[in-house]
């Protein structure tokens, strides 16, 4: 909202500067996001005449103006194309400061000397316009000399532009910025000029008004204004209506917008000849009526809409014959509206129930000044003095205007301020502080709240262009943070609160971390690809799959939420590669998601209209996914990296088990599942990228083999999935231990860690069983391999003899026998 | 009629057929594709016999020639697909490689470096201040009920206040009941309702998470960005505690040199509600462009919970009061580290990634 300090000292005596005002707006919650300075920059602007233009030898750019402006010839290089002979255009002479800083100087060009500028409207700050200079004879009659802002009657001011939050519909006016700053600074608050009804006639002699919705419409005020006409409005008010960057249009619709403006109350002039039987009535609109509003699009009325809950209920004015003539709070209809031919007028300033408003400014997708100060809640009690004050403005232009006695005032239901009961603990409990009894009292009656205290408590009721203001220990908060506000969060101490409880991490947290320091430590750099992606990129890999939808992405690129980070990953690595970085390994912990008609597990939770229905929403999934891009990467390092990262975070045996089925994404025959040995649960995957799947990325790109590692975070920090290794310690023997080499022909139906499991298991002496040599040849029978394993035996209590270990070799012998695998 | 051209159709498509089952590799499809359908075939030498006919005649030899075009094509395509499917499966037998067998102390990699992402990393020193303060971290889903993200924080259905947030609606059921969360706040009502289910107020804890609004990225938002809120509900809670608690955490976090102060603003879950700004780190106060020459930024909004929040999750507000703030995760890492554009944080360019550690 845009306010001019001189409205506002209608209102308050302001005797701060700018910059003050500016910090005291923002510390009353009135956030001031920009300050334009109007005339700044034009005081030695001046109006000059051409006399006579001049080519320049050598240049075709520019030429030579000379004009006078008061005191002689003056000679000035000119660039604009837009001039005659005998026009008027401001000049800066030499030494003028223009908007912005820009110091005018005597300047050489082509060897002519240029004492000032002449100006465009832009370069001044007087329009977006600078196509050429700014012609003054087109909007003024313009004299010689004459200084620019008394030619253009400008008066220097300032205008703050000011964001007023969402629960403050009070403060939407300039009086109710006002308001804020006089109680801040303790100063009187004036109050508008407003005009008695002068008719003879009754208003309801001439029109008449009800409503047919009171839970919709609380208060419908309709004055009757005779023998109106439209023109434009006084100076004073057009500037007032621009300086609050609404453009001026007639002195009626003007006049409306100052009131709305002013005091925050929109009201709404209708052509008393174009409303049947001069009537104006409130109802809910039926399925089927229709409006053309003044935009001039035709909408559809009671239409239910998408919102939650949304029934399409639609408040509307409807004339004497039933026929809507306006959307209620929002825009009126086209067939009403104020023409130059307009001698009577119905003036409706009402109070509109906001939830109503809102909703159906969203459904219609209509916003406008009227609705969002109706939407936010404006004050029941203001219509007749909106009026008064309208009236007022509007008898400047209209002297002969005549306001009917007894406007009519139909009352709906409307919310009856609470009040509210609070002590002295209670603030103090809230702000940490006690604030002095009278400068409650204060504070709350000048926010025009009625306020009384009786020893340490008070009584509260607020205003009602207060409907922020709740009841019960809700209003209590609300009146308390409106003593803050007006106190100052500045002046509130600060305190340092303890807890006994420790804070810190939790198990999950904390694996996180672990796993993503192991996975920098092994040479990844961790990227944050897309949650949402294209449906193209979700079919690579999951074809014909539920997924879930975005209703209203940004792109439809960006429409649906991953089901897996594989793919984004491959992205980013083939762009990585096309910059000639793509010898890396990237990796990302995130959340992939599964439609709820997609998993056997979906997430249930509360939702629907107060929470009352139970929703099956998408399952959601933390994943680790790892690819190595570099030179040399291959399934083999992708399965080295698990097995240093399973090590890290302690896993007590994760087998990698080569799988019949390979998972999408994967290298269908270069791929294993990590199955945790206690649990048999799955806790990812490990092996290479599908080059189908590089193909689908970028088909331009020769990928060669990408390891490739995709782990399902939940099953880790699921201590029943993922056996985590005992946190017992054992001290190594201090007898020294045997080592033994044993190679098996093992069918490749058995695994090897499965084999080497059974070889730790086969003799109470065993230590250590690591495989170290796998061979294949045709020397070997069909269907077999060798796996070669060292073995280290000892024992706690001696050293081990020749025998013992010969016996422990012949028992790891038998258990790998059992197994199918003979002794190479 | 013996004259046409068309006479051996069926015995010459037969034929034609029979080559394309003969045929055993896709190098073989690719040099015998012309004799088949292409310029050297029958098909198109019996084309080019039409020329002698009468034009009615012409219409009705190449509507059969045409049909018998068709169904060697298709033979051609399903024996291309059946032979490509062979040799993939061929080369991804000959490929294959038992993962279990890797001997793991032989597999050689490359030396490379590794760098955290730089939320991560930010996430993680701002966990880290709190934690020290007495905090515990807590997470939730990114995907939330309308309950969740909007209602049960003081924010009914068509609330003028959640034009505060541009939702991402998530096509699920009906419209608008779904959505891709706005803020973690969510978490905080599983939180005080996880605490009351359990018995276990007080809450001190921090929020950080992944978060969603249909914002156009520009070099200050992202349409997918990181947050992080606390929430505190004990006994005796004040809005003292709450700028106590943003002070020390400014400090700990951006420098001793750096200061908050809170100004009013507006949540619908918050009264008093509060925007925090901070000292501005480019020009520590003196007033930049960065500040609009204010010497502050803008850094996040708090407040006093509300009591009508307390109430939706049972919280008995006599007893139990408390306060919550959050902040952007990534906007912390783009005052810290001065990065120009936002949308640096989602290119994954390793030349980008490779400057945090």
């Amino acid at each position: 909202m845009k306010i001019s300090l001189s409205w506002l000292r209608e209102f308050v005596d302001v005797t701060e500067s700018t910059e003050e005002l500016r910090s005291i707006l923002d510390d009353l919650g009135l956030v001031v996001e920009g300050i334009d300075l109007i005339g700044e920059g034009l005081e030695d602007v001046v109006v000059a005449r051409i006399d006579e233009i001049r080519a320049i030898d050598g240049a075709d750019r520019v030429r030579l103006v000379v004009v006078d402006a008061g005191h002689g010839p003056l000679e000035i290089v000119c660039g604009a194309m837009n001039i005659d002979l005998g026009d008027h255009v401001p000049l800066a002479p030499v030494g003028a400061v223009l908007p912005g800083g820009f110091e005018i100087a005597r300047r050489e060009m082509r060897g002519v000397t240029s004492n000032g500028m002449l100006c465009s409207a832009r370069e001044l700050g007087l329009g977006d316009d600078h196509r050429g200079l700014m012609l003054l004879d087109d909007v003024i009659e313009p004299v010689v000399g004459v200084r620019l802002l008394e030619a253009l009657s400008i008066t220097p001011d300032v205008v703050f532009d000011i964001t007023v939050e969402g629960n403050r519909p009070d403060a939407w006016s300039v009086e109710g910025v006002a308001r804020d700053l006089a109680t801040r600074l303790g100063r009187a608050l004036a109050s508008p000029s407003l005009a008695e009804p002068n008719g003879e006639e009754s208003s309801a002699s001439f029109a008449s008004a009800g409503i047919d919705a009171p839970d919709l419409c609380g208060r419908l005020t309709v004055s009757v204004l005779r023998h109106v006409r439209v023109g434009p409005s006084p100076s004073w008010v057009v500037e007032r209506v621009q300086s609050a960057g609404m453009r001026a249009i007639s002195n009626v619709v003007d006049a409306s917008n100052l009131v709305m403006l002013e005091l925050g109350q929109p009201t709404h002039p209708y052509d008393a000849a174009h409303v049947a039987n001069r009537t104006i009535q409130v109802r809910r609109a039926r399925p089927g009526e229709t409006l053309e509003t003044l935009d001039g699009v035709e909408r559809d009325l009671a239409k239910a809409g998408r919102g939650l809950g949304d029934t399409g209920e639609d408040c509307v004015i409807v004339d004497g014959d039933d026929v809507v003539i306006g959307l209620a709070g929002i825009m009126g209809g086209a067939t009403s509206e104020i023409s130059d031919a307009t001698t009577d007028v119905l003036l409706e300033a009402a109070y509109f129930d906001p939830m109503s408003i809102a909703r159906s400014s969203k459904r219609h997708g209509l916003r406008s000044e009227a609705s969002n100060r109706f939407e936010r809640g404006v004050d029941p009690q203001l219509g007749l003095r909106a009026a008064a004050r309208f009236v007022h403005i509007l008898r400047e232009s209209c002297p002969e205007l005549e306001w009917l006695r007894d406007p009519l005032d139909i009352a709906g239901s409307t919310p009856t301020p609470p009040t509210i009961e609070l002590s002295e603990r209670d603030i103090e409990r809230v702000l940490g502080v006690m604030i002095p009894n009278d400068d409650v009292i204060t504070i709350l009656r000048g926010l025009r709240f009625q306020a009384t205290s009786s020893g340490d408590r008070f009584s509260v009721t607020p205003p009602t262009a207060r409907p922020d203001v709740r009841s019960g220990s809700a209003g209590i908060a609300d009146v308390i943070e409106e003593i803050a506000r007006l106190y100052g969060y500045r002046r509130l101490p600060r305190h340092v609160p303890t807890w006994p409880e420790p804070g810190g991490l939790s198990d999950r947290q904390k694996l996180r971390r672990r796993v993503r320091d192991v996975v920098v430590d092994l040479g990844a750099a961790e990227c944050w690809t897309p949650t949402l992606g294209s449906d193209a990129d979700f079919d690579l890999l999951h074809p014909g799959v539920a997924r879930v939808r975005i209703t209203n992405p940004l792109a439809s690129d960006e429409a649906v939420l991953r089901a897996t980070m594989i793919t984004a990953l491959v992205r980013a690595w083939v762009r990585n590669l096309e910059r000639g970085t793509g010898d890396v390994v990237l990796a990302e912990i995130g959340t992939v998601f599964t439609h709820p008609d997609a998993t056997p597990t979906p997430r249930m939770t509360k939702g629907g209209v107060s929470g009352s229905v139970t929703l099956s929403l998408p399952q959601e999934n933390e994943r680790l996914t790892v690819l190595l891009g570099r030179e040399d990467d291959d399934a083999t390092s992708a399965v080295a990296f698990w097995a240093t990262l399973a090590e890290r975070i302690g896993l007590a045996d994760v087998v990698v088990r080569s799988s019949e089925t390979a998972t999408t994404g994967f290298h269908p025959t270069r791929c294993a599942q990590l199955v945790d040995r206690a649990s048999g649960a799955v806790l990812g995957w490990v092996g290479e990228v599908d080059t189908v799947l590089v193909d689908g990325v970028n088909t331009s790109v020769s990928s060669g083999r990408l390891g490739l590692l995709d782990v399902d975070f939940d099953a880790l920090c699921d201590k029943v999935r993922a056996t985590r290794r005992s946190e017992f310690a054992k001290v190594p023997s201090r007898f020294p231990s045997a080592v033994i080499d044993l190679a098996f022909v093992t069918p490749t139906s058995v695994h090897a860690q499965d084999l080497a499991f059974e070889l730790r298991g086969a003799s109470e002496f065993v230590e250590e069983v690591e495989l170290f040599d796998v061979y294949q040849g045709s020397n070997l029978p069909a269907g077999t391999r060798s796996l070669a394993y060292s073995v280290r035996f000892s024992s706690d209590d001696s050293t081990l003899s020749e025998k013992d270990v010969t016996h422990a070799r012949r028992q790891l012998i038998a258990r790998a026998e059992l197994l199918g695998a003979t002794l190479r | 009629m013996s004259s046409s051209p068309l006479a051996n159709l069926v015995n010459q498509t037969a034929e034609l057929l029979a080559t394309i089952a003969r045929l055993e590799s896709i190098e073989q499809l690719r040099e015998a594709e012309p004799t088949i359908t292409g310029k050297r075939s029958i098909l198109s030498a019996l084309q080019k016999s039409f020329g002698a006919l009468a034009p009615e005649e012409r219409k009705d030899a190449g509507a059969q020639l045409q049909d018998a075009r068709r169904v060697v094509e298709a033979a051609l395509a399903s024996r291309r697909l059946e032979l490509s499917q062979r040799a993939r499966a061929q080369v991804l037998l000959d490929d294959g490689l038992d993962l279990g067998d890797v001997v793991v102390s032989d597999v050689r990699w490359p030396a490379s470096i590794g760098h955290p992402s730089l939320v991560a990393l930010t996430q993680r020193e701002l966990e880290d201040v709190f934690v020290t303060m007495g905090f515990t971290v807590s997470e939730s889903p990114e995907v939330e009920s309308d309950w969740y993200n909007f209602e049960a924080l003081n924010i009914p259905p068509a609330h003028p206040a959640r034009g505060l947030w541009d939702t991402f609606y998530v096509d699920l059921g009906e419209p608008e009941t779904v959505v891709l969360r706005t803020h973690t706040s969510p978490t905080q009502i599983h939180l005080m309702e996880e605490a009351v289910a359990n018995n276990s107020l007080p809450i001190h804890s921090v929020m950080p998470g992944r978060c969603f609004r249909r914002d156009t990225p520009d070099s200050r938002h992202l349409a997918t960005f990181h947050q992080i809120e606390g929430l505190v509900v004990d006994r005796g809670i004040s809005y003292a505690d709450l700028a106590g608690v943003i002070e020390t955490f400014t400090r700990a976090y951006f420098g001793p040199d750096i200061e908050s102060r809170l100004r009013p603003g507006y949540f619908p879950f918050t009264e008093p509600s509060a925007e925090f700004e901070v000292t501005c780190t480019i020009c520590r106060g003196g007033g930049c462009r960065t500040c609009s020459q204010t010497g502050w930024i803008e850094l996040g909004g708090c407040g006093v919970l509300d009591p009508a929040v307390l109430a939706a999750v049972g919280i008995d507000g006599e007893e139990w009061s408390g306060f919550a703030f959050g902040f952007g995760i990534d906007r912390c890492a783009q005052m810290r580290h001065e990065i120009a554009d936002m949308r640096a944080l989602i290119e994954n360019d390793t030349r980008f990634l490779g400057q945090f550690s």
